[in-house]
């Protein structure tokens, strides 16, 4: 890429930040040129984070119907989900699904609820409730 | 404390960045794109069994600590690399090299760094940094994928360093024991390439090298029949795997020009000049890709997507980069 089609967008996703790239000058020498960013990696991280988003707004409404326990909005809020949350709590899928259902996630142990709240890097009374509508649990 | 004599740089990706900064501070002078290039890291794979968040994982690189591994190999250099199963553990070991003015390369998580961009934290773990002091409770950092040094809180830092899942780094620490002074680049650089090229064309699976690229082709080509919602997702993870993770453009088909620049440079040979630029021009196509991509994901609902036009023009991507390999390959490179 010719170092004067180096996108400068100053794209969101970047926070001001800037990226390295690979570029060529007007030798046709490769240099590393700072980039704010191209609006076609700022539509593809957004599009990304809409959906994370879509999931948490989705289960938000779960939980505040009692069908499912907070738990499920705090993996899906935390950018996780039942796979990401298996593999960084080492338990079974089935175990997690179990503690979906408001009645279990009640009666689990302190021990186990700070398993969870530390994995989620949340606090045990914010994990055990829905944060108000529209807000992040963290 | 700190090591003062360490210089932060910036970089395109974190692991080569992080292994040219460690190789010059500790007196030999490898830029990033030779780390990437002489460490073989190049590569395309396609593993739909392999799922992030859903998606099929889609590397343009050689697996995390490929980079590190692979310069041992080829330039031989000696590398400690420790992990822990206990945290704490993890933080002590890593203060008590501090303490002796070491340099360490660290593996974490990208979302629990408090450093980064709200809008940046996913759930990836294979990450790589430099720890280089500590004050109070500060680590000082040395990300190569942010432009200056970073600080991050001890306890921050642990978390990072022991998330559990896919690529858990296990508070993986990594630092040189013996580093050459220097290298017969006439020998590496060749080795380097032809393996490389050769990883890239003959492949016993269909998932990785040029056939990988073809594979990902044909799925595309058959995305039409899917959820709209997940055929939009899956090219926008596309573009994500290409240019969000630090890859200097292109899913480092940029770096690795310009590591062929600098390696027909060392050893005066015009075919690595004119590799490297055929090189530049598949870089040039893979970001016209990503454009692609990106005006198929804003489409409107009555606008359908031409997965088809994707799927060719992905194609014809795979036939521009497999004839520069096919020329390495070929080439006489001594």
């Amino acid at each position: 890429m010719d170092n004067s089609k180096v996108p400068q967008h100053n794209i969101s996703t970047y926070a001001n930040h800037k990226k390295a790239i690979y570029a060529t000058d007007e030798n046709g020498e490769y240099t590393i040129v700072a980039s704010s960013g191209w609006n076609v990696e700022e539509e593809a991280t957004k599009q990304a984070l809409m959906e994370l988003e879509r999931l948490a707004g989705l289960a938000y409404e779960r939980v505040a119907t009692g069908k499912v326990s907070p738990l499920y909005f705090h993996m899906y809020d935390r950018r996780m989900d039942l796979q990401t949350l298996a593999q960084a709590t080492g338990m079974f899928k089935w175990r997690i699904k179990r503690h979906f259902r408001p009645m279990i996630f009640e009666r689990l142990s302190g021990k186990m609820v700070e398993r969870y709240a530390d994995t989620l890097g949340i606090s045990v009374k914010n994990l055990c409730m829905l944060p108000p509508r529209g807000e992040s649990g963290v | 404390m700190s090591n003062k004599s360490f210089a932060h740089g910036h970089s395109a990706h974190c692991e080569s960045g992080v292994m040219s900064l460690m190789m010059q501070h500790h007196g030999l002078p490898l830029s990033e794109a030779m780390v990437f290039g002489l460490s073989g890291a190049l590569m395309f794979a396609y593993l739909p069994f392999v799922k992030l968040g859903g998606l099929p994982l889609i590397a343009y690189r050689s697996m995390p600590r490929a980079i590190i591994k692979g310069l041992q190999k080829n330039l031989g250099i000696k590398m400690k690399m420790q992990t822990f199963s206990n945290p704490e553990k993890g933080t002590e070991v890593l203060d008590g090299l501090l303490a002796q003015g070491e340099i360490v390369g660290a593996q974490t998580s990208v979302f629990w760094l408090p450093y980064f961009p709200e809008e940046m934290r996913f759930h990836f773990n294979a990450h790589n940094l430099i720890v280089y002091g500590k004050e109070g409770d500060d680590y000082l950092i040395s990300d190569p994928v942010f432009e200056a040094p970073v600080r991050c809180e001890t306890l921050a830092l642990q978390k990072a360093r022991f998330v559990k899942g896919v690529m858990a780094p296990k508070g993986l620490l990594y630092y040189p024991l013996k580093v050459p002074e220097s290298i017969e680049y006439a020998v590496v650089i060749p080795r380097a390439i032809k393996k490389n090229a050769k990883a890239m064309l003959k492949t016993p699976v269909p998932i990785a090298g040029i056939r990988g690229i073809r594979a990902l082709a044909k799925k595309i080509g058959k995305l039409g029949k899917k959820d709209p919602r997940y055929a939009k997702l899956f090219l926008g993870h596309i573009v994500r795997m290409q240019e969000e993770i630090g890859t200097g453009g292109a899913g480092f088909r940029f770096i690795y020009a310009s590591f062929l620049q600098e390696a027909g440079r060392l050893l005066g040979n015009p075919l690595l000049a004119e590799a490297s630029e055929m090189m530049t021009v598949v870089g040039d196509q893979w970001r016209e890709f990503a454009l692609m991509l990106a005006k198929a994901i804003r489409s409107k609902k009555s606008q359908p997507i031409d997965f088809s036009a994707l799927q060719r023009k992905l194609e014809s991507v795979a036939d521009a980069e497999a004839a520069v390999y096919r020329k390495l390959l070929d080439g006489n490179l001594d």
